[in-house]
């Protein structure tokens, strides 16, 4: 009885403690310290040669990758029931699962390299420094969202983290990419662009035109393939005569990266910008795995087996493999990073219901935005009724 | 609007040596069409910023033009007997506009086919590329779609490119990036980013070009939301309309014409900018309403020619916004005259015209006195032969015809 009480005792008076900064407790969470990983699996380089396995980390970044990657998770996982509770309605494509992605991508670079997408881009929003509140009241299409509710799931940008959205046709969005790096380059700024697109969206052709005119020109864009093996509903062997995407570009170099493991994902995003600035464009192939469907109306299930998912799920989940790393390296107790998780399932809720409360967007804001304001409409079009001159 | 007219040069000369010009290529002109004449007149504010239309809204000033044309008027007289500002060919104009602009502003950029080294398949922008550089004047390669999806993701983080189709028809290559990404990336960002694009090329049917090299891609564009679309018929608006379009902060369309590009006129020396959204009154009238643009202006003033010697009184207006339309300069044109006439050149199925007839129907039905007529090309695809292909078009007889039908 003494024991347990002295050990209550004990754990409430740890407990404050804990829930404070991580690092200042434990023995190796000093955040000078570094820790050196191994990549899951060596890069595969196609006309270049691969950068090195070893990376290094502190147990900040560890910490920092496990809360980013936790709360994207969460945020997904909220936005499925808010779907099924017809609060988002459309289309929602959630990106539980290839977390590592975003969050590798951005721990590499800086806010003022360009990311572009197609439309699973919540979680890339989220990483360059979207909010929850922003990304739910643009899923509910409130005023809030960040795109004023006239976006949705497919239409996230965030000018001032320099993410150029949030594209509905895929493969479009690689010739914008080409066209942010051309900008980079006209300016001569030192920065990359990051042209993301999907194994689906690789068989379009304009990403080929643009791969030929960046390297053309020496364009420092990158072009990421996230390999999820499936486009929609068809495997990638059932679509691409080459599934190898990453040789795709011929001339161009390319890398394929483990896209479930964030550290060979940080590694490959620092080496192609590296390579991009100097040399013009790269491809990298980012091997990753989507849990959900291809969207809400997608169980997920009848072009891929249930054992597929869950065997992913265990050995290559990516939030996983971090929590194995947090704990193999004693920065952190299992409890401290269940802690975390209920922390970010707590202010993912409330963000839902801040984003619940937040209005609707007023009629007026059907015509604004058209055109940008002071310039364009006049007088009446046979298109809009939005009568600027009076008529005689 | 507090806007301060900078330059009166500028805006006189805005008004007689372009009307004095249409005297001498058209008919004879009433003088009171000087005072009457509104139109392409543009003012640029003391702090750089422009604003249409001088008042900008609704109510045009006219005592400003006319004030500013009797000034020109005195000057002109004591100037020298050389006449003011100087010629030339239509595509020299829409070069110089372009050069003025890259000068001004040095996110202005240009790319498209054979631009830069060839110095484009109608000259419009030779010499460019040896004075600004190959990035700036960027041959691409022939990859219509994405080279205007680059464009226009250049465009997002500010430059201004200037996008060639080297014919329009090719540009229905790009529709989705110009419908998806051009019109619409303003609106789905909730505002954030701004597509200052400029899509310009040459359409419309040529002399024997063949079908899909004579295309009229007004009609296929005008739905989208989000573009201005605009048509330059003489050197002087074109030049205007070209440096409008590459200031305007919004992604505009503009249309040239395949057969105008040798159009000799004498324009100002001095600087101006029209208006993208303003029509154009080319000659002022009493008994019927004429709208057109591109090339069938040129068709229309020449069937005026022989209407004036039969007796009648045409109002033709250029209405050089395709989207939107100037429903101010037409009501008024509707009110005076009660009868309408569209010459175009679009298809008669889903065309400018088709559009314009529903814009005037919807809005101005109790002014007209008769049915809108609206002469379209043939819903066919421009047959090769040279006799088909006139057939294919609207012709100035056809012209002289409809507007004797109407004034019955």
């Amino acid at each position: 009885m003494a024991l347990s009480t002295s050990r209550r005792a004990i754990n409430q008076f740890i407990k404050p403690l804990s829930s404070s900064v991580y690092a200042t407790r434990r023995l190796t969470s000093d955040s000078t310290a570094t820790i050196t990983v191994e990549t899951s699996l060596p890069f595969t380089a196609h006309n270049i040669d691969p950068p090195s396995r070893s990376i290094t980390t502190s147990p900040n970044e560890l910490m920092t990758f496990f809360s980013d990657m936790a709360e994207m998770r969460r945020m997904e996982i909220a936005a499925d029931s808010l779907y099924k509770a017809k609060l988002i309605r459309g289309f929602c494509h959630l990106y539980d699962g290839q977390e590592a992605v975003a969050v590798g991508m951005e721990s590499a670079i800086t806010r003022k390299d360009c990311i572009i997408t197609a439309y699973r881009d919540h979680c890339i929003f989220l990483g360059r420094g979207g909010t929850l509140l922003e990304s739910f009241a643009e899923l509910m299409g409130r005023k809030e969202g960040c795109s004023r509710g006239k976006g949705g799931s497919m239409h996230f940008y965030k000018k001032e983290g320099g993410f150029y959205g949030g594209h509905g046709i895929v493969g479009a969005q690689v010739p914008l990419g080409i066209g942010l790096a051309f900008a980079q380059k006209y300016s001569k700024e030192e920065y990359v662009t990051f042209a993301m697109y999907g194994d689906g969206a690789a068989n379009q052709g304009q990403l080929f035109e643009a791969l030929n005119m960046a390297a053309l020109w020496d364009l420092p864009a990158i072009l990421v393939c996230e390999n999820n093996h499936y486009g929609m509903g068809t495997a990638e062997w059932r679509a691409a005569k080459s599934p190898a995407y990453y040789k795709r570009g011929d001339y161009v170099p390319g890398l394929k990266v483990d896209g479930m493991d964030v550290f060979a994902v940080k590694q490959a995003c620092k080496f192609a910008k590296e390579h991009a600035l100097k040399n013009g464009p790269i491809i990298l192939e980012m091997d990753t795995y989507r849990y959900h469907g291809h969207s809400m109306s997608d169980p997920g299930s009848t072009y891929r087996t249930r054992d597929e998912i869950s065997g992913v799920r265990q050995e290559r989940d990516p939030i996983e493999r971090i929590r194995k790393l947090i704990l193999a390296h004693d920065i952190a107790t299992e409890k401290e990073l269940k802690d975390i998780e209920k922390e970010k399932r707590k202010i993912v809720d409330e963000a839902i219901a801040k984003a619940k409360e937040s209005p609707m967007p007023d009629p007026s804001e059907l015509f604004t935005n058209v055109y940008v304001k002071g310039f364009g409409v006049e007088a009446c079009g046979a298109d809009r009724k939005e009568v600027r001159a009076t008529l005689p | 609007m507090a806007a301060i007219i900078q330059g009166i040069g500028a805006a006189t000369a805005l008004t007689s040596p372009n009307s004095l010009d249409i005297k001498k290529s058209f008919l004879s002109i009433s003088p009171r069409s000087l005072s009457v004449r509104k139109g392409s007149s543009f003012v640029v504010s003391s702090d750089g910023r422009l604003s249409y239309g001088l008042n900008g809204r609704g109510g045009r000033a006219e005592h400003f033009i006319t004030n500013a044309v009797a000034a020109k008027e005195d000057t002109a007289a004591a100037s020298t007997s050389s006449k003011p500002g100087h010629e030339l060919l239509l595509f020299e104009a829409l070069r110089e506009g372009l050069e003025e602009e890259m000068d001004r502003d040095p996110t202005v950029c240009v790319m498209g086919e054979d631009v830069g080294h060839y110095g484009g398949s109608y000259k419009v922008t030779k010499g460019l590329a040896p004075k600004y550089g190959d990035l700036r004047v960027l041959d691409t390669p022939i990859a219509e779609n994405s080279f205007t999806g680059m464009g226009i993701g250049a465009a997002m983080t500010g430059l201004r490119p200037v996008v060639e189709g080297m014919n329009m028809g090719f540009l229905l290559l790009a529709f989705n990036q110009i419908s998806n990404n051009c019109g619409m990336l303003h609106y789905t960002s909730g505002g954030q980013f701004k597509i200052p694009i400029v899509i310009r090329g040459p359409g419309g049917v040529g002399r024997q070009l063949g079908a899909e090299h004579s295309q009229r891609l007004e009609s296929y564009f005008q739905s989208i939301p989000g573009i201005q679309m605009v048509a330059c018929s003489t050197p002087y608006n074109a030049k205007g309309l070209m440096k409008a379009a590459i200031r305007s902060d919004n992604p505009v369309i503009l249309f040239e014409h395949v057969l105008l590009y040798n159009l000799k006129e004498r324009i100002p020396d001095e600087e101006y900018v029209l208006n993208l959204e303003e029509a154009e009154m080319v000659r002022p009238g009493e008994h019927v309403t004429i709208l057109t643009y591109s090339r069938m202006r040129y068709h229309v003033m020449q069937a005026a020619k022989t209407l004036v010697n039969k007796g009648y009184d045409p109002e033709v207006i250029d209405i050089r916004s395709l989207k939107p339309f100037d429903l101010y300069t037409i009501g008024k044109s509707v009110k005076k005259t009660h009868r309408v006439l569209i010459v175009e050149e679009c298809m008669r199925t889903g065309g400018i015209g088709a559009s314009l007839t529903a814009a005037i129907t919807e809005n101005f039905h109790d002014y007209l006195d008769a049915p809108i007529v609206c002469l379209s090309s043939q819903d066919v695809p421009t047959p090769y032969a040279g006799t088909l292909e006139n057939w294919t078009v609207v012709q100035p007889p056809q012209i002289v015809t409809a507007v004797e039908q109407l004034c019955q």
